[in-house]
């Protein structure tokens, strides 16, 4: 951004003259008093007018900018992002919902269409594009495009409320060939674990302890009646975190102090302490990491 | 009318020292002290808040504060230095400033003027009443991951209060109810300060200072006071309905029946910007009084640095919306609002540029004050570059809400408004205490908090640019932010370290310190010409004015070479001046005090513990009981008495 560098220069000359002046026209205990000097007007002119002129030269660029990152153009693909304290739900137009990790093609303009169930927020990717609010009632759009692929940082921007801090997010930018065969591996309901075998035990545990109340798994269970307030755990494994992208799927601890416990990892958390034991918390774990 | 047939409540208080002096003063010198004492406590609480803050943030993934007790911590601090220490130390300026610097005997309203100073203590009493007795909770349907502590219970929605976080859903609890009534008490306090300074300015001037020939302090207390008179009423519009909100099933910001929570934003931030300004023109004008004093040069441009005030506080109206580039308003408002607020850079600039002229080929005393003011003018042009790149659109996008915020807007207000109160208070201290500050405490004072200052918050430049987000208690180890953020914490114990041997040299100065002379900077402004302290009555004889820097004029002419001659009778003028000062020929009448300013204050407290006790039928009492008193205090003020046939604003 040239703002920076022009900014850069008035820094360095104001504060030179700053320090030039405590030097240069400290007093020397000498008797002779200084000049009365009342003002310059064709001095006050030039640094109005020069100011104004460099501020001209930062607003043409500064509008082209803002008209060019205004709408996406029409070949982009469409997500929506919806916001949730606190964490972010992304559904596809292929009928997917997912959680915490937005999966794009890279190289391909994205276009997202941004609202929230609760509270404001803000979608903010540092190395792709700037923030954009995630208004209740509203529908906001953000647009950008990932050149690499590889995974990407996110976090709400705005602040919403207990576990803010904890709200935040992956992208996941992958080559189109790939991009496709997750799209349909995504479409998939969710696999079968085998009879008798702790991953079934798993699922029990999820049918029976109210995890139903909140959570779909495409095949197993689907929430009744409205969207569902908690992230569709379909393909949870498919991703590599969970909570907010503030706890990690391949770490056994996370996982287990999470479901031990939510709301002391994520105060305010709408996911109760459901008195769950080691063992059936090894069972859950060991059927939520084979939802592929 | 006699004085002897009123018995009390009408008869006026007598009491010239004590604790009910005090209680009772309309004085305005002292109730500039009222403020700038209660202002200063409220500075430490707010810098202890910032502690707290910062040793959290020391280290990644620290434990120090809980999330609910972290997210309390950063509103009280914003919230109080805010309108608890900036504003009341500005309000302390301007109330021991103005009438001494136009020739005044007091403001046009004593009385409004001490009710102005109880609403805004009742205001805190309030806010910080919250931490004993409010109530804080996790989201309707969520669950609090640990018991509430009572550092988590005040106000925890940040101080822009956005619904529907703040909402009735989603932040149930008290806790920002206590602060909305709080502010509203506050604001009502302001308001009517701003009105009663208003009039000051323009009715009570000593004949022949004419607007032209004010002090710029004066001119830019008058900004100010425009800026509190037309903002004010409208974030008060916004808190009550908010309060609506909250507790009594309005849905003025609910989006789930129709409201709007942007609205809500838009009414905040068109009181918040001109507010900003409300916070750095008072600094402004006191560094514009003190530099010229120890450059011993007039102003360079005082016209200039008047327009340019004036420009900045009507175009603070045309510029909020820059709070809300990432709010998804349209490109045309993103550029009409992205081009007003580059414009305000002009006006900035000017008055940076007229500084440095003034100090240009001057003879520059490195006084305290000084240094303060030269420190105000290089970190504050900082804080003034880093705003305009906020006005580039686009590139606010990715700094909005991180910690480049969080620096720029402290090296406005900390590196800005507080090192201006700092020199204010060291360049009046003679004149308030009627004693020397000790100079090399201050000068250890200034040094050590400029270090520390500029350890907290330059690296906040970078750490934001780097994607820190600002009103997070905590990040991950692995972002590589955890050294700059413990520079940050170390300079924030500087910066305390360095407002603790402030406070010493102050306890000590004001009652050991070497007695101060009428005019010991050889100063150009009229509150220097009576004696240090200033006697109750300010001016023993009404000044009359023919000039700018009118009191310099007394004391100098210039040579042919434009350079000051002392004249020779300056002394003895001086040496008049003081003696009048202390023994004047006819004691001038001043308002006697009154018990209903602080009665009304009272009566406010209970009207603000109704509001907030509202669903039980003891606060309805209560509620009914301050409404009844606020009115009769009221009705028995118009009824008071002068004590006096003749006015003492002759």
């Amino acid at each position: 951004m040239p703002v920076f560098a022009i900014a850069a220069v008035i820094f360095i000359l104001v504060e030179a003259a700053v320090v030039y002046a405590a030097f240069k026209f400290r007093d020397r205990g000498d008797e002779t008093e200084p000049k009365q000097i009342h003002g310059n007007n064709k001095l006050e002119a030039l640094w109005t007018i020069i100011p104004a002129l460099i501020l001209v030269g930062i607003a043409v660029p500064t509008v082209s900018a803002i008209v060019d990152l205004t709408s996406a153009p029409d070949d982009a693909v469409e997500i929506d992002v919806i916001g949730h304290q606190w964490w972010f739900e992304f559904s596809y137009p292929e009928g997917i919902t997912t959680a915490n990790v937005l999966v794009v093609p890279a190289g391909t303009p994205i276009d997202l269409s941004m609202t929230s169930k609760d509270v404001v927020h803000s979608f903010w990717i540092p190395r792709l594009a700037g923030k954009r609010d995630v208004i209740p009632g509203q529908y906001t759009s953000l647009y950008f495009e990932a050149d690499e692929p590889g995974e990407y940082w996110g976090q709400c921007a705005e602040f919403c409320g207990l576990s803010h801090a904890k709200m935040s997010f992956r992208v996941r930018a992958l080559p189109p060939a790939e991009y496709t065969a997750w799209l349909q591996a995504q479409q998939q309901p969710a696999v079968e674990p085998a009879a008798g075998s702790l991953e079934a035990q798993g699922r029990d545990i999820f049918l029976g302890r109210g995890c139903i109340a909140c959570h779909n798994i495409k095949g197993v269970s689907e929430v009744a009646g409205e969207v569902p307030g908690a992230p569709d755990l379909t393909h949870f494994a498919s991703r590599n975190v969970f909570a907010g992208a503030s706890l990690s799927i391949d770490s056994d601890d996370d996982l287990r102090d999470w479901l031990a416990n939510p709301p002391a990892v994520k105060s305010g958390s709408f996911m109760p302490n459901l008195g769950l034991s080691p063992d059936d918390i090894t069972a859950l774990i060991a059927y939520l990491r084979s939802l592929e | 009318m006699t004085t002897a047939s009123l018995r009390w409540p009408l008869r006026r208080p007598v009491d010239a020292s004590g604790i009910w002096s005090w209680i009772t003063t309309v004085d305005h010198k002292r109730i500039a002290k009222l403020y700038g004492y209660t202002g200063f406590v409220f500075f430490i609480v707010g810098g202890l808040e910032a502690l707290l803050l910062r040793i959290q943030l020391a280290q990644p993934e620290s434990s120090f504060l809980t999330a609910a007790e972290y997210n309390t911590m950063f509103t009280m601090h914003g919230t109080t230095m805010i309108f608890l220490v900036v504003m009341p130390m500005a309000a302390a300026f301007m109330n021991f400033l103005l009438p001494l610097m136009i020739g005044a005997r007091d403001v046009a309203f004593p009385r409004l003027n001490a009710l102005s100073y109880w609403f805004f203590l009742v205001g805190g009493i309030v806010l910080y009443s919250s931490f004993l007795f409010a109530t804080a909770g996790a989201p309707q349907g969520g669950f609090l991951g640990e018991t509430s502590t009572a550092l988590g219970k005040a106000a925890n929605g940040g101080w822009f209060m956005y619904p529907p976080n703040s909402g009735p859903q989603f932040s149930p609890g008290t806790v920002i109810d206590f602060w909305l009534i709080g502010l509203l008490v506050l604001g009502v306090g302001s308001l009517v300060s701003s009105v009663n300074l208003l009039t000051t300015i323009f009715n009570m001037r000593a004949p022949g200072m004419k607007l032209f020939r004010m002090p710029v302090f004066v001119w830019m207390s008058m900004v100010v006071n425009f800026l509190l008179a037309f903002s004010l009423p409208i974030v008060t519009v916004a808190l009550i309905m908010l309060y609506f909100d909250r507790n009594f099933g309005t849905l003025f910001f609910e989006a789930s029946g129709g409201g709007d929570p942007v609205l809500y934003q838009h009414l905040f931030w068109l009181f918040g910007h001109p507010e900003v300004y409300v916070l750095i023109l008072p600094a402004m004008g006191i560094v514009s009084e003190v530099l010229p004093v120890f450059s011993r040069k007039p102003l360079f441009g005082y016209p200039a640095v008047v327009f340019a005030g004036i420009a900045i506080g009507f175009l603070g109206f045309g510029v909020w919306a820059h709070h809300m580039f990432a709010s998804g308003i349209g490109p045309i408002a993103q550029v009409a609002f992205g081009l007003s607020t580059m414009t305000i850079a002009v006006p900035t600039g000017i008055k940076v540029f007229n500084w440095i002229g003034t100090m240009w080929e001057g003879k520059l005393k490195f006084t305290v004050p000084m240094l303060f003011a030269m420190g105000f003018v290089a970190m504050f042009t900082i804080g003034g570059l880093s705003g305009v790149t906020h006005a580039v659109v686009p590139s606010d996008w990715q700094q909005t809400d991180t910690y480049y915020i969080v620096a720029h807007f402290h090296y406005v207000l900390f590196g800005g408004a507080m090192f201006g109160i700092f020199a204010g208070l060291y360049y009046w201290f003679p004149k308030l205490t009627g004693r020397m500050y000790d100079a090399t405490l201050a000068k250890l004072h200034f040094w050590l908090m400029f270090i520390g200052f500029n350890l907290t918050f330059a690296p906040m430049h970078w750490l934001g640019l780097q994607g820190m987000v600002r009103r997070t208690e905590t990040y991950a180890a692995e972002t590589g932010l955890g050294p700059w953020n413990m520079v940050a914490t170390i300079g924030a114990f500087i910066i305390a370290i360095s407002t603790l041997i402030f406070m010493a040299n102050w306890v000590q100065s004001r009652r050991r310190g070497a007695p101060a002379p009428m005019d010991p900077w050889d100063a150009r402004t009229l509150e220097w010409a009576i004696p240090s302290p200033p006697p109750e009555f300010n001016f023993a004889e009404i000044p009359q004015v023919t000039s700018l820097d009118d009191f310099w004029h007394q004391k100098y002419t210039e040579d042919d070479a434009g350079r000051p001659v002392r004249k020779p009778d300056a002394d003895a003028r001086l040496a008049h001046l003081e003696e009048i000062g202390h023994n004047p020929e006819h004691r001038p009448h001043l308002p006697a005090p009154s018990w209903f300013p602080p009665l009304a204050g009272l009566a406010m407290l209970f009207v603000a513990t109704g509001l907030l006790l509202h669903a039980s039928i003891v606060g309805i009492a209560i509620g009914l009981v301050g409404a009844a008193g606020l009115f009769l205090a009221l009705v028995a003020w118009s009824r008071e008495p002068l004590e006096e046939e003749v006015s003492a604003h002759e």
